[in-house]
């Protein structure tokens, strides 16, 4: 518990506060009168209603596409499976400049709706939603999915069996033992869609502004700090109630599940309504997540003189005539994978300790620090940044320059996925297994080994895969102290966009599909790290 | 674990530790004998900031000073950031203020005035802190509107070349540019429409830009590889727009980076609409290597680095000698008359243009 604890106050709790304090303070007195001051204004107030509507209605759309996909995924067998869940969790590393070509090619002029029915959704609410949607679909898949696949089907079957029709038994038996985990997957969409930056910014062009897009302005191109930090208490005080309100629907209904192993309850499909969904949600992938992947793919490839691997050949050289970086871009991939890597393992010990902490123990203060742990996912990129800013600078924490302020900026926002997609599997161990092996003279270490980490194995892979793909697709911390000797995929992406020329556009879509390729590649890796005893045997 | 066992580790790890901390000092100390922390002299610069990796050995070997570069962010962005940490510098050198930050970042001091040498080879009309010369000029670049030279070729038309031009019914809907306020080459637009037009004249010409339908977005990117059909990402985006605010420099790149390189640049410059940002070096105050922050002005104005800027970072020399490379003279225009705004008029009225250009063009 104290690990996670002096984690967050030291990379999080204290710059967050010092850059807060900074704006809210003159000469030392709080001017607590500017909250009301901002908050008066109509443009803040516009843009505040517009960041909570879209966030609510990606968050339901997200929720309506994802969850039939997370049933496919978790008890259907079909071919390719592993390779598909990979792939849709591809779109969350995606650096948003990309993702916006992307989304422009399908919804925009010439785009593929508009060559079909003449549709143009750039510029309208409609590409933000679907882009929300394009992003998010893993997180639900993931979490949803993962649960659901290690449920005992044998216990709708009792149901039914015992007269209850399909659905009644879907819905008293299943239903209930999934709601922590939809709430969970449903919680960090909507965390992560109420601080959409990217997306926003490119898809909604100048019209629209969510309050991240607005503290970016107001902190990093208006240096205006005191609208910032009003700004940024609205959104911790929006973040903080989203995360009562759902503390408040998971409470108590976290019980103890009987888990079983995932490989034994997904079947081939069965009967017509089985085949249809599959169907439906391989068109939705395809259409939704898949279309935009294939127009960075196909961009990569098509040169000035036709098809070819020409824009992948440049990536290899380094550029005489001038370029943006001082090593050939391709070694983008290398320092990915590293900061990746560090990023994960760093996730992975605050997240597993603070998890296995809050499954050890219940009570008002521990649900208070379950609830800090999600409020990276809700404060602003450069609302951290900047704190680090002002308050790393000494030391011997003055890690400004260092390399490791980056994974633990990407850190910080993996520990709360590790925390969510963990606790729900940790909590729904029974104790009395616990009990058990304490009674036959296990110590708790062991009893955690032999118990527990079967049972979470695939949780803590399901987690290590989110945390490494927040890392690699990370760029706002990354963009905060990347140097020109060691760029990160997406920081190289963006610097390729940002200048003219033929083959500096070529190069970027062809380092966006290597980082789609890597992204797919380590997810793959860990699916395949799950081992293939059988964990137990209940 | 009994009490002796855990003491014994806890022993081991502490020996472990401090052996450790011992090796790493030793190390920091070999190098310091080449002088690692006085021989590094930091650059902080935005994101835009490129130098051959051959021209910044050149000066380790003239000075005895390697070069760290630190970016951060945008050119708005990475200044903001060194007024945040004023007195506690990331570095010794900042790079990259521009003529419309300029007064932003001398209100509140953050540089120790510094005459660098060499300083009498730049020409004139960009030194503008020459009393005090607490920034050092480095480069020009010019904001204009480029236009797709196919499009008008097609269509038979006339490219537009002033701002009037672009405000005629004969190019309605042609022209995309970038939010002046999230984009410094759209703030660089409406400066230049400011300059041209006066402080109350730009808003009637704006209006007339929005009724012949000139489209906004939010950055550069945006524009010119998504909207624009003289690029690229446009071209592959089936763009519908041959008009977009981007640099004189351009097309010229538009040649250096395509294979094979064509003949004549795809793209051409609108020579009348055109803003001219100036970059600005200084040393940072407080930084820990003065000397060699000193060093790294006076190499920053010599011609080897100004000649070595064009191709890097796509901008004009300021050092009167410094010659521009082939495919500058070749396909780059000369602008003659580009529009200016005196830094303190834009550092004064900066908040209220972009504020009024918002609720004029975005509403």
């Amino acid at each position: 518990m104290a690990g996670p604890v002096v984690f967050f106050a030291v990379f999080f709790a204290y710059p967050v506060a010092a850059i807060v304090g900074r704006g809210l303070q003159i000469d030392g007195v709080w001017q607590f009168g500017r909250i009301g001051e901002v908050l008066g204004r109509s443009d803040i107030l516009r843009v505040l209603w517009f960041t909570t509507w879209q966030a609510l209605a990606s968050t339901a759309l997200t929720l309506l596409i994802a969850l039939p996909g997370a049933y496919v995924f978790a008890r259907l067998d079909f071919p390719g499976k592993q390779l598909l869940r990979a792939v849709v969790t591809v779109p969350f590393v995606l650096p948003t400049v990309v993702v916006g070509t992307a989304f422009l090619a399908l919804l925009g002029r010439g785009g593929l709706l508009d060559e079909m029915w003449g549709l143009r959704l750039d510029t309208t609410v409609w590409s933000i939603l679907l882009a929300h949607v394009f992003f998010n679909y893993a997180v639900v898949v993931r979490t949803v999915g993962g649960l659901w696949s290690q449920l005992d089907p044998r216990q709708e079957e009792a149901a039914r069996v015992l007269g209850a029709g399909r659905f009644a038994a879907w819905r008293r038996v299943t239903l209930p033992a999934l709601g922590p985990a939809v709430a969970a997957a449903a919680l960090m969409v909507f965390l992560f869609t109420f601080t959409s930056f990217g997306v926003v910014q490119i898809l909604g062009g100048p019209t629209f502004a969510t309050l991240e897009v607005e503290i970016y302005r107001q902190t990093a191109q208006l240096l205006d700090l005191p609208t910032a930090a009003v700004l940024t208490l609205v959104q911790f005080a929006a973040v903080g109630g989203i995360l009562a309100v759902h503390a408040w629907t998971v409470r108590r209904r976290e019980t103890a599940l009987k888990l079983v192993d995932p490989a034994q309850t997904a079947r081939r499909p069965r009967g017509a309504g089985q085949w249809a969904l599959l169907g439906g949600v391989l068109v939705t992938i395809g259409l939704l997540i898949l279309a935009p992947l294939w127009v960075l793919v196909e961009r990569s490839f098509d040169g000035a003189a036709g098809y070819g691997f020409g824009y992948y050949r440049v990536l290899f050289t380094m550029d005489p005539s001038g370029g943006a970086f001082l090593v050939p871009p391709i070694e983008a991939v290398w320092n990915s994978l590293q900061y990746a890597l560090a990023a994960t393992a760093i996730a992975l010990l605050i997240g597993g300790l603070a998890a296995a902490a809050l499954t050890r123990r219940a009570g008002r203060l521990v649900r208070g620090f379950d609830a800090l742990l999600m409020l990276p996912l809700g404060v602003s990129a450069v609302t951290v940044g900047f704190g680090f800013l002002i308050t790393l600078d000494e030391p011997p924490l003055d890690l400004r320059a260092s390399w490791i302020l980056v994974p633990l900026a990407q850190a910080l926002v993996g520990v709360p996925f590790v925390v969510r997609t963990m606790l729900p599997v940790l909590r729904a161990v029974d104790d009395r297994l616990r009990e058990a092996a304490a009674v036959l003279g296990a110590s708790p270490l062991r009893a955690w080994r032999e118990v527990d980490l079967p049972l979470v194995r695939r949780a803590l892979l399901i987690a290590a895969g989110f945390a490494f793909a927040v890392s690699l697709g990370e760029f706002g911390a990354t963009v905060f102290i990347a140097r020109p000797d060691n760029p990160t995929l997406p920081v190289a992406v963006a610097s390729l966009l940002g200048r003219p020329g033929e083959l500096n556009y070529g190069q970027a879509m062809a380092l966006s599909t290597i980082l789609m390729l890597v992204c797919a590649a380590a997810l793959l890796l860990l699916e395949r790290l799950r081992t293939d005893r059988p964990s137990g045997e209940f | 674990m009994s009490t002796t066992k855990k003491i014994t580790v806890t022993a081991l790890a502490a020996a472990l530790g401090v052996s450790t901390l011992a090796a790493c000092g030793g190390e920091a100390k070999d190098s310091a004998d080449g002088g690692a922390t006085s021989k590094t002299v930091t650059l902080v610069s935005h994101e835009s900031f490129a130098a051959s990796a051959s021209v910044l050995k050149e000066f380790t070997k003239e000075t005895g000073y390697t070069v760290k570069v630190l970016k951060s962010g945008d050119a708005g962005a990475a200044l903001n950031k060194e007024i945040l940490t004023k007195g506690s510098p990331q570095g010794d050198v900042f790079f990259g203020v521009d003529n419309t930050l300029l007064s932003r970042a001398l209100d509140n001091g953050l540089f120790t005035p510094y005459e660098a040498k060499g300083l009498a080879q730049v020409t004139d009309e960009v030194q503008l802190d020459k009393d005090q010369h607490r920034v050092t000029p480095v480069d020009t670049g010019d904001i204009c509107v480029n236009y797709d030279k196919k499009y008008f070729a097609d269509k038979k038309l006339a490219p537009p070349q002033t701002f009037d031009d672009l405000a005629d019914p004969a190019y309605k809907d042609l022209l995309v540019v970038e939010n002046a306020a999230t984009s410094s080459p759209g703030l660089g637009f409406l400066l230049g429409s400011v300059g041209k037009y006066g402080d109350d004249g730009w808003q009637d010409y704006w209006k007339k830009l929005k009724d012949n339908g000139v489209k906004v977005v939010d950055g550069w990117d945006q524009a010119y590889n998504e909207e624009f059909s003289g690029s690229a990402g446009g071209k592959k985006a089936k763009a519908d727009r041959p008009l977009v605010v981007s640099y004189a420099s351009s097309p010229p790149v538009e040649v250096l980076f395509a294979e094979p390189q064509p003949a004549e640049a795809p793209t051409g410059v609108a020579t009348g609409t055109c803003f001219r940002q100036t970059e600005f070096a200084g040393l940072l105050k407080g930084a820990k290597n003065e000397a060699g922050g000193k060093a790294l002005l006076d190499f920053l104005v010599s011609k080897k680095f100004q000649e070595d800027m064009p191709l890097k970072m796509f901008v004009n020399p300021v050092v009167k000698d410094a010659k521009l490379p082939e495919v500058f003279t070749k396909h780059g225009v000369v602008v003659d008359k580009p529009e200016t705004v005196s830094p303190e008029e834009i550092a004064e009225n900066r908040e209220q243009w972009v504020q009024s250009w918002s609720s004029l063009v975005l509403k």
